[in-house]
C-alpha cells in the first residue's frame, strides 16, 4: 500500500448529520472536514452533545435510518456517504472498526468471547472455525489477557471491565483494519487501568500502521494520545491543530475555558475555578452565528451574525472565531503551568 | 486536635457473604472495608480516593448508616449511629446528608423540585409542606436557581442544575455533614468547575463537613483538606494534599498520580507498568499491595504494614515509606 500513502485514508469533506430528536430536527453535526493519512493519529475532544460521537457514527455508517447526511467522506477515495447497507457491512469491522465506550454492553453476554473476536474473521476472511480460533487466541494474547488459551471458551461476565475492554480492542482489531475509531475507550475505567489500555492502543496502532480517530472529553488523555487534534462545540469543529501547537497556544475561548475549568493536581484549596458560564446548550437551541456566542467572554455582535470561519493562527493550527487576536494576547495552556 | 471531631470512625469493618459454591464448604466472604479509622474535624474536608472495589463508597454507605458494618464504630457528634434506636436516628440524619454520583437517577421524575428539596424536612419535622415552600426558596437561591424552578420537574434541567437540586436536598436540613459520592464524575468538565465552586462556597458559608468520595486526584485536591487513599478496603495513607501529593509516601499513590494523564504540550506517552488487580476476598499474610508493588520484597509479603505515621498529619501503611518519600515526584501541572 506505499504507493498510496501520499493520498489521505480517510477525507471528510463538510459533513452535515441532521438528527431527528423529541424536539424536533436538530443539526448535530455541520460543517466538519478533515483528513488522516495512513499512521496518522486524530482526536476529537468536546462536552456532551459536540457531535463528537455523531461524528464518529457517520464514519461506521451507524446513524439511525431517519439521520440526513450531507457532504462527503471518503475512504481510499471511495464515497461512503449514500453507500448501500450491504456495502457498508463489508467495511465495518474490516477496514473501520470501532472501541465503545462501556465495555460492560459492548460485549454479548451469550456468547463466549472467543466466538466474538472469532466472528469479524470468519465473516470478512472467511476463516474455518479452527482458523478463526486459533488467530483470536492469539489477538487475545497481544492484547494482555492473562492465559487465552485457556480462557477463550469463557463468557463476558466472568472478566473485569480492563479486560472486556481489552477484549473488544481484539475484536477491533480481528481484521486489521486500516481506521480505528476509539470512542471515549477508558471512560469507564480506573485511572490505572486506563493507562495501561492508552498504551496498549498506542503500541497496535504503531505496531500494525492503522490511523485513529481518538475520542475523548479528557483534554489530558488527548494531550498524550494524538498528532492532531479537534474540538468540538456545538456541532461544529472550533479549533483544530497539531496536539503540540494547540496546547501551547490555545485560540480560541472555549477550549480555554475547558482548559482553565479543569481542576488541576497541585493548585491549593482555595483557589477557584475559572468556569465557562451557561451550560451545554442542546442541539435545537443553539445561537445563530457562532455556536459559542452564548458563553463567550469575548462575544461581540458580529460573533452572531454568521458562523467565523476558520482561521489561521499557527502552523495547521486553525481556531473558529474572530476574536482570536484578544483571545490569542493572553497565553493560556501548557506553557502556565 | 483538641475539640472532639465531628466524625469518629474506628475500625470500621464491613464483610459480604457471597454465595455458597460449595455444600461442603462455607461461603466464600468479600472484605470490602478491613479496619478502617479516620476523624472529620468540623468545617473540615475529607477526601476518599481509590480505584473500583476499594471500599471508598462501602464507607459511604457505612458512615450514612445506611448498611449496618460487621465489626467497630461510627459516631457523629459524639452518638455511635449503629446503637441509636430508628426514631432517634432517623432524627439524627437532619445532621448528615449525601450527595449521589448520578444526578439523573437520584431524583424522583414524578415529584417537583419543591416536594423533592422539602422531602428532608417533611420527614423530620412532619409538618405540612406548604409551610416549608420558604426555606425552599432560601435553599435554592443558595445554590444558584431561582424560586421559579420550585414548580419544575427534574427533566426541565441539565445534569449540573440537577446535582444542584441534590445539593439543595441535602442542605435543607441544615446539617454539619454530607457525603458526596462522586458528586460531580457524572458532568461536563464546564459544568463541573461550577459545582465544585458551589461546595466551596457552601462550606465556608455555612462550615460544613463534605466527605468527598472521588476517582479523580484533581478534585479532591481541590476541595479537601484531608485527603485518604484506600485499597482493598484499607487506608494506605493519610494527609493533608499537598503531603500526598507532593511527598507520597505509598507506592500505590505515587501509581495512582502517575497514572494521571496531564494536559499540556509534547506530553507525549509515558509508559507505565504493567499491574495486577489483587483479589478482594483473599485475607492473604503481607502487604495487601505487595503484588502490584516495585519495591516489595520478602518482608512486605510477610509482614502487613500497619499505618504509622511519617510526617506531621500524615500516615502511610508501607514498610518503605520513608524510601519512596525520597523519590522525585512526577512533575505537577499548573
Amino acid at each position: 500500500m506505499a504507493e498510496r500513502s501520499d493520498t489521505p485514508l480517510i477525507e471528510v469533506e463538510n459533513l452535515g448529520v441532521r438528527l431527528n430528536t423529541s424536539r424536533g430536527p436538530a443539526q448535530a453535526v455541520r460543517g466538519v472536514s478533515f483528513a488522516l493519512k495512513r499512521g496518522e493519529t486524530l482526536g476529537l475532544v468536546g462536552e456532551s452533545g459536540c457531535g463528537k460521537s455523531v461524528t464518529a457514527l457517520s464514519l461506521m455508517g451507524l446513524l439511525p435510518d431517519s439521520a440526513v447526511v450531507t457532504g462527503s467522506i471518503k475512504l481510499d477515495a471511495d464515497e461512503l456517504v449514500g453507500l448501500a447497507d450491504a456495502d457498508y457491512c463489508r467495511l465495518r469491522g474490516n477496514r473501520i472498526s470501532m472501541i465503545f465506550q462501556e465495555p460492560m454492553t459492548a460485549l454479548n453476554p451469550m456468547h463466549t468471547i472467543g466466538n466474538q473476536v472469532a466472528e469479524p474473521l470468519r465473516r470478512h476472511k472467511n476463516y474455518s472455525a479452527a482458523q478463526a480460533r486459533k488467530e483470536a487466541i492469539a489477538l487475545l494474547d497481544r492484547v494482555g489477557l492473562p492465559d487465552p488459551a485457556r480462557r477463550v471458551d469463557a463468557y463476558p461476565h466472568q472478566f473485569s471491565g480492563g479486560q472486556r475492554q481489552r477484549i473488544t480492542i481484539a475484536m477491533a482489531l480481528a481484521c486489521e483494519p486500516d481506521l480505528l475509531i476509539a470512542d471515549e475507550p477508558t471512560t469507564a475505567l480506573d485511572v490505572t487501568i486506563q493507562g495501561q489500555i492508552l498504551d496498549l492502543i498506542a503500541d497496535l496502532v504503531e505496531e500494525r500502521g492503522m490511523s485513529m480517530i481518538l475520542i475523548s472529553h479528557d483534554l489530558g488523555v488527548i494531550a498524550e494520545n494524538v498528532q492532531r487534534m479537534m474540538v468540538m462545540y456545538g456541532g461544529t469543529v472550533v479549533e483544530s491543530g497539531p496536539t503540540g501547537e494547540v496546547f501551547r497556544r490555545m485560540g480560541h475561548p472555549y477550549t480555554q475555558g475547558l482548559f482553565r475549568a479543569r481542576p488541576k493536581l497541585g493548585a491549593r484549596k482555595g483557589t477557584r475555578l475559572k468556569t465557562i458560564s451557561g451550560t451545554v446548550p442542546e442541539l435545537a437551541d443553539l445561537p445563530s452565528g457562532c455556536t459559542f456566542s452564548d458563553r463567550c467572554p469575548l462575544v461581540i455582535d458580529q460573533c452572531r451574525a454568521a458562523l467565523p470561519p476558520m482561521v489561521d493562527v499557527g502552523p495547521g493550527h486553525f481556531a473558529r472565531c474572530i476574536r482570536t487576536d484578544v483571545s490569542m494576547a493572553e497565553r493560556v495552556g501548557a506553557l502556565t503551568a | 486536635m483538641s475539640t472532639a471531631p465531628l466524625l469518629d470512625v474506628r475500625d470500621l469493618e464491613q464483610r459480604y457473604t457471597l454465595p455458597r459454591e460449595s455444600l461442603f464448604r462455607p461461603p466464600g466472604q468479600v472484605r470490602a472495608l478491613n479496619g478502617v479509622s479516620v476523624q472529620v474535624r468540623a468545617g473540615k474536608s475529607l477526601g476518599i480516593v481509590g480505584e473500583s472495589g476499594s471500599g471508598k463508597s462501602t464507607f459511604a454507605r457505612v458512615v450514612m448508616a445506611l448498611e449496618r458494618p460487621t465489626a467497630g464504630h461510627v459516631a457523629l457528634l459524639g452518638r455511635d449511629l449503629n446503637r441509636l434506636p430508628a426514631d432517634e436516628l432517623r432524627r439524627a440524619r437532619r445532621d448528615f446528608q449525601m450527595v449521589f454520583q448520578d444526578p439523573y437517577g437520584s431524583l424522583d421524575p414524578r415529584q417537583t423540585i419543591a416536594r423533592i428539596v422539602a422531602e428532608p424536612l417533611t420527614v423530620l419535622e412532619g409538618a405540612d409542606r406548604t409551610t416549608f415552600r420558604d426555606r425552599v426558596a432560601a435553599v435554592l437561591r443558595q445554590v444558584g436557581l431561582r424560586d421559579a424552578d420550585m414548580e419544575k420537574y427534574p427533566h426541565e434541567f441539565s445534569g449540573g442544575q440537577r446535582q444542584r437540586i441534590a445539593i439543595a436536598r441535602a442542605l435543607i436540613t441544615q446539617p454539619k455533614l454530607i457525603v458526596a459520592d462522586e458528586p460531580v464524575s457524572a458532568l461536563d468538565v464546564s459544568v463541573q468547575a461550577q459545582v465544585l465552586n458551589l461546595m466551596q462556597d457552601l462550606q465556608e458559608q455555612f462550615g460544613l463537613s463534605y466527605i468527598l468520595i472521588s476517582h479523580d486526584l484533581a478534585v479532591v485536591d481541590y476541595l479537601c483538606d484531608e485527603v485518604a487513599v484506600m485499597y482493598l478496603g484499607r487506608i494506605v495513607e493519610q494527609g493533608r494534599p499537598e503531603d500526598l501529593f507532593e511527598r507520597g509516601a505509598h507506592p500505590y499513590t505515587r501509581a495512582l498520580l502517575d497514572a494521571v494523564p496531564r494536559a499540556r504540550a509534547g506530553g507525549g506517552r509515558r509508559r507505565r507498568g504493567a499491574q495486577a488487580i489483587a483479589s478482594q476476598s483473599a485475607a492473604a499474610a503481607g502487604c495487601p499491595y505487595a503484588s502490584r508493588c516495585a519495591l516489595a520484597d520478602q518482608h512486605c509479603r510477610e509482614v502487613s504494614p500497619e499505618l504509622r505515621k511519617v510526617g506531621e498529619g500524615h500516615l502511610a501503611a508501607c514498610h518503605k515509606a520513608e524510601a519512596v518519600m525520597a523519590l522525585p515526584q512526577a512533575a505537577m501541572e499548573g
